[in-house]
């Protein structure tokens, strides 16, 4: 058991380290004196520092090389990350494009397809949203309405609605989960579409949330057209394809909880600076229990990248360290604003924007309910609920959940 | 970076758990049990020194030149752990510290072959170190919140000869201990010491009570001799923070146990047609569990890993540790008796074995919230540096 590097991992970290030393001066300027303002000018420097970041080795560390990756291990990439936060500069800005959507181009793209798509997505020159979440389908992903009909020429018409949609604002391309055969179970009728988010019949309509931001968004298409070389690991074959996207989603997360700034040190910060509160036994309780568990998290990481470098894959039990982020930064923000008051909620307040923003990301990336059914049965091995949808032709579904209710 | 078990430690915690799987450890517990309640047996629970002595654990950390294993923190805490799981009485947890205040001792050292092959059995006098708001070092109360004074004494005599008065309450281990080892005031200043257990004015008074499968002491020095150690300070306050780490472990091992045996009980056991562990209610509280524990499980690999890795973190470790095991343990063992319904209630089933562990366990040592609160001290204070 050893948490320092190795020698060849030493020698990563800093050249790593040194090659941001001498460029952290061309990073965009997020936060603080001198910052930007406006979006788009935020978009394009961050999209130009990607692409130095990714020119320099630093972004798609795991990539295979002949994609424009290096072609080593996830610890590397973390080695990556870790020392990007330590510089203080922004890391890259397609995170859901570089580390979920290109690997499962890499995973179940055609050639064509990985030769066209995957260098412009690390190089931040064109940037990519997931199309997933709709409305009615979101923990029951395979639920989705959006329909692609296929043409007499071989080409397809889209049409639906797609909500939580990060950057989709500025994305060049989405990759979008549709329904292809309403006619076999659910699970079964799903294709992969890569979609142009300038072709026509595309609208995207951002989603104001509790904090008065827009950071996701509705995304509509009303009968657009795709030409066959669009789909994605084959018709049909959609829902195995979204399981891979899922599956780099679970490490993302393992690896990147404290990435939202949700640790110890920085609530303890909230707390420490009042007098009262860093004596007050109630306070302390309180933001010791909260921190204990947060701490486990980063240690959890670990475990989640030990396995990693030993080739295992990680499983449903990583939604477990959602979890315990989410409700813990839940806690610290009652918490801290308890002891600061109202001015916690103030708008230049750090904490008002994490208190708004927590709410819905309880929810995000399947809801804590469906965690912990996922969990219980696929770890713990209980027994599932009863379930209506199972082996029933999706199209037929509706009438079946009418006759339940 | 690497957070796994080596086949070494794979290995010594597979040894473990066949070595205490040779005794019927839960019915001795029951049997004690029945004994305090006027039930009649003997009520003996087994004696696992010689087991452990077999299996060189007395030694884990003590090094090899002095006839121990030589190894760390962690891997005296998958012991801890196996014990844990069946809730075995090896009195580790009073002799690991000792044993480890001792080794930081080089004016004693003749004592440590001994103490490494089980020959002799050492316990632990706990002392908490001060903290940011607590600026003095403290024992656990025989009665109520307030903090006990620990033992003091006048300035040793030429051969670091001194004579204590005090006392400690709850000691782990300390009946039949023949060592006791921990924190005194010699002239105000803290100082290790080292007491024989049969010395005059040496009164030793068990309370095994609540938790049958739990040794405990509350221990009371009337100018008791007492042989002054040359173990720096850091060496003393790191013996409580392994005393934390080591009963964290034990807490988790315990909740392995209690999640294996609910969850095989909620896929087996069927109400209005289908096993309990089917709905969400059931499913959800099991998860719960499995949350806590594997938060407990990473602490563990941090406690571990920073007693040598990072001694400046050791404190947070083992503090963190020690307040989500105690935690996960609470949760563990509620569930544990819920999931199983009105059964899990009665002395028909190990449930209530494993509440009374919990119930008793996180009032020991300072306290499942006194760990927490040093957490939050270790964080108000590593946040006043950052800010600086």
């Amino acid at each position: 058991m050893d948490l320092d590097d190795t020698p060849e991992q030493a020698e990563h970290r800093a050249k790593v380290r040194a090659w941001l030393e001498q460029h952290r001066g061309e990073a965009p300027v997020l936060s603080g004196p001198g910052a930007l303002t406006d979006e788009a000018e935020i978009v394009s420097a961050r999209r130009a520092w990607q692409g130095k970041l990714a020119e320099a080795g630093l972004a798609g560390v795991t990539w295979p090389k002949e994609y424009g990756g290096r072609g080593l291990g996830p610890i590397e990439q973390v080695v990556c990350n870790q020392e990007i936060a330590r510089a203080g500069v922004p890391g890259i800005l397609d995170a859901i494009g570089v580390g979920m959507l290109g690997p499962t181009i890499i995973a179940h793209g055609s050639e064509e397809q990985k030769a066209r798509y995957l260098g412009p997505m690390l190089h931040g020159d064109e940037v990519w949203c997931q199309l997933f979440s709709e409305p009615a389908a979101g923990s029951d992903l395979a639920a989705v309405q959006t329909r692609a009909r296929l043409m007499d020429d071989g080409s397809w018409r889209l049409s639906g609605q797609k909500v939580w949609t990060t950057n989709a604002q500025f994305s060049s391309y989405g990759l979008l989960l549709a329904r292809t055969d309403a006619d076999v179970p659910k699970h079964k009728g799903l294709t992969m579409f890569v979609v142009p988010m300038d072709a026509a019949g595309v609208t995207v309509r951002g989603l104001r949330q509790i904090s008065g931001e827009a950071e996701f968004n509705e995304v509509f298409f009303d009968d657009v057209q795709l030409e066959a070389d669009a789909v994605l690991g084959g018709v049909g074959n959609g829902w195995g394809t979204a399981l891979t996207t899922l599956m780099f989603e679970r490490v993302t997360i393992g690896l990147g909880g404290e990435g939202l700034g949700y640790n110890s040190v920085r609530f303890a910060g909230g707390v420490a600076s009042d007098e009262h509160a860093r004596r007050d036994p109630e306070v302390r309780r309180a933001l010791g229990e909260i921190s204990s568990e947060l701490l486990a998290v980063r240690f959890t990481g670990y475990r989640t990248l030990t396995a990693l470098q030993r080739g295992q894959i990680p499983g449903p039990e990583a939604g477990l360290a959602k979890v315990t982020i989410v409700n813990g930064a839940i806690k610290a923000g009652e918490l801290i604003a308890d002891v600061i008051g109202p001015d916690a909620l103030a708008k230049d307040s750090q904490w008002a924007y994490m208190i708004s923003f927590l709410p819905g990301l309880k929810s995000a990336g399947g809801t804590e309910e469906i965690l912990r059914n996922t969990i219980g049965e696929r770890v713990l091995g209980l027994p599932p609920e009863p379930r209506l949808d199972k082996g029933i032709p999706f199209s037929e579904l509706r009438s079946k959940e009418g006759a339940a209710a | 970076m690497n957070l796994a078990l080596s086949d070494e430690q794979e290995f010594l915690r597979e040894a473990a758990r066949g070595a205490l799987s040779r005794f019927k450890t839960l019915e001795a517990a029951r049997e004690a049990l029945d004994a305090q309640q006027g039930g009649g047996g003997g009520g003996q629970l087994p004696d696992l020194w010689p087991t452990a002595c077999e299996a060189g654990w007395p030694g884990l950390l003590i090094d090899e030149s002095h006839g121990g294993a030589g190894l760390d923190a962690f891997d005296a805490m998958l012991v801890l752990g196996e014990c844990g799981r069946v809730l075995a009485g090896v009195p580790l947890l009073g002799h690991l510290p000792a044993s480890a205040i001792l080794a930081d001792a080089p004016r004693v050292a003749e004592y440590l072959p001994k103490l490494a092959s089980g020959e002799r059995r050492a316990a632990y006098l706990p002392a908490q170190p001060p903290g940011d708001v607590d600026p003095h070092w403290s024992a656990d109360p025989a009665h109520g919140m307030q903090r006990a004074p620990l033992a003091g004494g006048s300035a040793p005599d030429a051969n670091g000869e001194v004579k204590l008065s005090g006392s400690y309450a709850f000691v782990p281990d300390a009946p039949g201990a023949d060592v006791l080892v921990g924190v005194a005031l010699v002239d105000g200043e803290p100082a290790g010491v080292v007491i024989m257990a049969d010395a005059e004015g040496v009164h030793v008074q068990s309370v095994r009570g609540y938790d049958s499968t739990r040794s405990l002491a509350h221990v009371t020095l009337t100018q008791a001799p007492a042989t002054v150690l040359d173990a720096p300070v850091e060496s003393l306050a790191g013996a409580w923070h392994l005393a934390q780490a080591l009963i964290a472990a034990e807490s988790i091992g315990s909740v392995e146990t209690a999640l294996e045996v609910s969850v095989a009980y909620a896929k087996e056991r069927h109400t209005f047609g289908r096993a309990i562990g089917s709905y969400q209610a059931v499913k959800h509280s099991l998860t719960e569990v499995l949350r806590q524990l594997e938060n407990g499980r990473s602490l563990l690999y941090y406690a571990g890993w920073s007693r040598n890795g990072a001694p400046g973190e050791f404190a947070l470790a083992a503090s963190s540790a020690r307040s989500v095991a105690g935690r996960a343990l609470d949760t563990a063992a509620r569930t544990m008796i819920s999931v199983h319904g009105g059964i899990g209630a009665t002395w028909e089933h190990d449930a209530p074995l494993y509440f009374r562990r919990a119930q008793l366990s996180r009032r020991l040592l300072g306290g499942t919230a006194g760990a927490t609160d040093r957490v939050a001290g270790e964080l108000i204070a590593q946040a006043d540096a950052a800010a600086a």
